[in-house]
């Protein structure tokens, strides 16, 4: 049991990086709200973030600057860092592609619940209704 | 003669910065008059296609080419690297992007009214997207333009038929976000036991942590990332709707484009950022890959023949055609990758004439029910006749480039004794020809009910030129399949298969 225990706190950084990453996909994956994916799709980034921030880190790092007389200075790696810098405009731009999608599909089916959604476009279809219209005139 | 050689030193930086520059131009070209910026994008795409000619050329002559941004050494700085195989998938971008520039002009006037200068901005950011994925060094500067590739990828499709293409850019977007999140993490994990973001950095420390758990999740990582994003058949589910309802030319550029460099980027992680001793032997990663090529193969054909648009058909026949191309790198062999690699281009000329037959004939009629296409032959005889061209290549007939790569993938899977593979490409064909039967028959010998009144009516020249010249070009290759085989291929995969040394 204390072995399970050890593990989990030696590196509890990526079980916490792992749930978050799950709780964002099973959004993704799971949610009919449209919006609700799309906090999925932040969370399971943010998850990632997360990862390459921890990853970066090393016990008593400081800010990667060395100067006269401090050349042996322990700092953390400032590389993940500037990586995630982008990744979290690439991020946020992806974001805002899908926001804007998400306003224009409220605009076209007056929903953003998927299922609404799916029920308006089957009702849309010109192929759909007339196969409807056989299924009914057959009845 | 000094300014001259700035530009011949720095031709594999230009390669993205043009198409980035002249993307962020077309707003203020358009701005100036609403025809130019078409005339824009064609000089812009043109100029690339040169770029990437000479590239390929300086490659074939003198062997890879390195490219130090800013002039930072790596494993620090950004490298660009050319060699064989991103040269000739660059060039192939830069020449499906010329074609369809050409073609765009009535087409995006018609679907996308009012909005053809935003049409062409996204138009060159997907080109600028997709030119940096190719022929970048640094595997996260790689991430970067997939997601610039991506984003404009969804844009250009929400622009097509109202609702529909809304919902299918969304669900794009969210099968894209995943993809691309796996890759990111599948960075991650390399970073974190190679300490370094150059590929051919990470292909010389990789053989040291074969045993890495670390390593194997990442390769897991990328690979579900990259069946995503090139839609292999378990994981196809956004690529119909998204390439239906997309407007014509957008549909012609990604079918064309955006799976090829999917498969680049697969090609191009399994052989040189991994090792091919490690994704063949060790993790027998080509041989999952080939079946599950295989089943994408049949799978794709099915579906297709139960389609009645004739876009969402050309789209679930594009599933089956990656799977073509997977088949190839998978068979791990010289002969079955050169099939695979000579596919790639194969396939960007199929497709994109046949997509922009499709956009043709919906700019004349209004019409994708393929159903309703009797008497076209009569209507558009030549835009028909590229079809006839495009389809029997896409069926494998002799004389075409289809059948060349084709019969290169049945060579292959021979040598690699997996006679099953060739069954299956043959069946394949049989379904292709049933699905592409069923056109040509309505098109050349339904008679509609009022054949007296058909007039000729042709589609645009601006039309009808590029997917000539792309028709024309799926004969020559199928001809004259040795040049880019001998110059190109034949070298390109005994290098990535770890046979013989990258020129």
């Amino acid at each position: 049991m204390t072995g399970i225990i050890d593990i989990v706190h030696a590196e509890y950084n990526y079980w916490i990086y792992t749930a978050l990453m799950m709780i964002g996909f099973y959004a993704m994956i799971a949610k009919k709200n449209l919006i609700k994916k799309i906090i999925g799709a932040n969370i399971f980034q943010t998850a990632i973030f997360l990862f390459y921030i921890s990853l970066a880190d090393i016990t008593g790092g400081t800010a990667p600057i060395i100067w006269e007389g401090h050349e042996d200075v322990i700092y953390t790696n400032p590389v993940p860092h500037c990586l995630i810098l982008t990744a979290i405009v690439v991020s946020v731009s992806t974001t805002a592609v899908a926001l804007a999608l998400i306003i224009r599909i409220y605009r076209e089916y007056g929903s953003i619940e998927e299922d609404v959604i799916l029920a308006a476009r089957k009702s849309l279809q010109p192929e759909f209704s007339e196969y409807a219209r056989q299924k009914g005139g057959e009845e | 003669m000094a300014g001259f050689e700035i530009i011949t030193n720095n031709l594999p930086v230009l390669t993205v910065v043009l198409p980035l520059m002249a993307g962020f131009l077309t707003p203020i070209v358009g701005l100036i008059d609403r025809r130019l910026p078409w005339y824009w994008v064609m000089l812009a795409t043109f100029v690339i296609l040169l770029t990437t000619s000479s590239n390929l050329v300086t490659v074939i002559t003198t062997g890879t080419i390195h490219y130090h941004l800013g002039g930072w050494n790596p494993p620090f700085g950004i490298e660009y690297v050319i060699d064989l195989l991103n040269g000739f998938v660059c060039l192939i971008i830069a020449f499906i992007g010329f074609m369809v520039s050409i073609y765009s002009k009535e087409s995006v006037k018609k679907e996308v009214p009012g909005k053809t200068t935003q049409f062409y901005t996204v138009f060159m950011l997907l080109i600028t997207g997709l030119m940096g994925i190719t022929i970048t060094g640094d595997i996260f500067n790689f991430y970067v333009f997939l997601e610039i590739s991506s984003l404009t990828a969804y844009s250009l499709i929400s622009m097509g038929d109202r609702g529909d293409a809304l919902v299918a850019s969304f669900n794009y977007l969210i099968m894209g976000t995943v993809a691309a999140s796996f890759i990111l993490l599948g960075i991650g994990y390399l970073y974190a036991v190679t300490g370094t973001l150059n590929m051919a950095d990470m292909h010389r420390l990789i053989p040291n942590i074969y045993e890495s758990k670390v390593v194997l999740a990442a390769l897991a990582f990328f690979m579900v990332g990259f069946s995503i994003k090139v839609g292999l058949f378990p994981l196809h589910a956004w690529l119909p709707d998204a390439y239906t309802h997309a407007p014509s030319t957008g549909s012609a550029l990604i079918a064309g484009l955006m799976t090829k460099v999917g498969v680049y980027a697969m090609i191009r992680f399994m052989f040189s950022v991994f090792t091919p001793v490690f994704v063949i032997d060790m993790t027998r990663m080509t041989e999952i890959l080939s079946w599950a090529a295989a089943l994408a193969i049949i799978m794709g054909s099915v579906f297709a023949i139960a389609q009645s648009d004739i876009k969402r058909m050309l789209a679930y026949s594009s599933i089956s055609q990656i799977g073509y191309i997977l088949l190839g790198v998978g068979l791990a062999n010289a002969i079955g990758m050169q099939g695979g690699l000579l596919h790639i281009l194969n396939h960007a000329l199929m497709k994109c004439a046949l997509f922009l037959v499709a956009g043709a004939i919906f700019y004349r009629t209004g019409i994708r029910n393929l159903y309703q296409f009797q008497g076209l032959g009569r209507k558009m005889p030549v835009t028909t006749t590229v079809f006839l061209i495009a389809g029997l290549s896409m069926i494998g007939v002799p004389g075409t480039v289809g059948f060349t790569s084709k019969w290169y993938l049945a060579l292959g899977s021979i040598d690699a004794g997996q006679w099953l593979f060739v069954v299956i490409i043959l069946v394949s064909s049989l379904l292709n020809l049933a699905y592409f039967w069923r056109v040509f028959d309505n098109i050349w010998f339904g008679h509609p009910h009022e054949i007296e009144h058909l007039q000729r009516d042709e589609a645009p020249l601006s039309m009808l030129v590029p997917m000539v010249i792309l028709a024309a070009l799926c004969v020559f290759f199928g001809l004259f399949a040795y040049y880019p085989v001998h110059y190109v291929l034949e070298p390109l995969s005994e290098a990535l298969l770890g046979i013989g040394a990258m020129p």
